[in-house]
């Protein structure tokens, strides 16, 4: 008699993983998902399934390299789950978040730098004036973000004026 | 009844876009790359019923961002837009130490000045600076597993 009731996993006593009990299917031992959608943790794939879909996960593990995809899958489940707590802006919302602090930041430090300058042109105004580091990559990172807000707030997808962001955001 | 001018979707999908579909808004035939890169992640269906899932005023919105998140993830497979929260994060740390290094320069300074009493603007600055408010990378998100933070240690 065929031992057909048990999944082909499930014989040598390994349950199938999250993903093919959600899915309802045949768990094989190549199964994709399973290295990453233990049984015991079934949130993790329903929520993933649900934003990106099981089939579109499938394909982008499948485009990586093995040893990369055990960090694709933990980016997926953290914008997944940031998606279904903000459904309107997901984890673009933190980004937001970010990005606006790392503008107050930045001020702070310039208004500052400013006052070190002051001081030091009051204390001794023959010296020449110190040099002000240019933080490239701040200036990259302000720039290429610096009108996430705006184009998160803006009412037309069209009309994304900042030069920095058509650079990095190329649909305007 | 269709649209004479198909949406990007459906001219993507190779279908007859109605003059209620629920993506047109969203993806103007303008923008081909646009749905390209969300159906290629999400999936046009999941998008539909995400959108349809919100309230007609947010929608744009959401759309924009997920737009956003289907274009970094096409960009970096790996990390998509937990690659950028990382970039900022790692931006907030460094322009803190440099907050916090300059301050204490201007501490130093204004001590200096106020041990020579003809130097009060020194000591006058130094009033005006402000505290660097300790800040949690971004609330609500980060759970007991702190799977970004894994990611981060591991990438960087």
């Amino acid at each position: 008699k065929q031992s057909s009731s048990l999944l082909p996993c499930e014989m040598g006593g390994n349950s199938p993983c999250a993903s093919c009990k959600l899915l309802r299917r045949r768990c094989t031992k190549d199964c994709i998902f399973a290295p990453f959608f233990p049984s015991d943790e079934p949130h993790k794939f329903a929520m993933v399934h649900k934003v990106f879909g099981a089939s579109n996960v499938s394909k982008m593990l499948q485009e990586l390299p093995i040893h990369q995809r055990a960090d694709a899958v933990s980016s997926l489940v953290y914008e997944a789950n940031a998606r279904m707590r903000d459904p309107v802006y997901g984890c673009v919302g933190a980004i937001s978040y970010l990005q606006n602090q790392v503008s107050q930041l930045q001020m702070q430090l310039a208004v500052a730098q400013a006052e070190i300058l002051c001081i030091q042109m009051q204390q001794e105004p023959a010296l020449p004036e110190p040099q002000m580091d240019a933080d490239d990559k701040s200036f990259v990172v302000h720039n290429e973000l610096s009108s996430m807000a705006q184009f998160m707030n803006h009412p037309s997808t069209s009309n994304v004026p900042q030069e920095a962001l058509k650079r990095e955001y190329p649909w305007t | 009844m269709s649209n004479p001018t198909r949406c990007a979707a459906c001219r993507y999908l190779r279908r007859r876009c109605c003059e209620d579909c629920a993506l047109a808004p969203y993806f103007p035939s303008a923008n081909p790359h646009r749905f390209a890169c969300v159906h290629r992640i999400f999936g046009a269906s999941n998008v539909a019923r995400m959108l349809q899932q919100i309230p007609v005023e947010q929608r744009r919105q959401a759309a924009d961002a997920i737009a956003m998140e289907a274009y970094w993830r096409v960009q970096d497979p790996v990390y998509g837009g937990v690659g950028v929260i990382s970039m900022l994060q790692r931006e907030i740390s460094v322009t803190q130490r440099e907050l916090a290094e300059t301050q204490a320069q201007i501490t130093m300074y204004a001590s200096q000045a106020q041990s020579q009493p003809n130097q009060t603007a020194a000591a006058q600055c130094s009033e005006d600076r402000h505290s660097v408010p300790s800040q949690p990378p971004f609330p609500g998100l980060y759970q007991r597993d702190d799977i970004p933070q894994e990611i981060l240690r591991r990438h960087f």
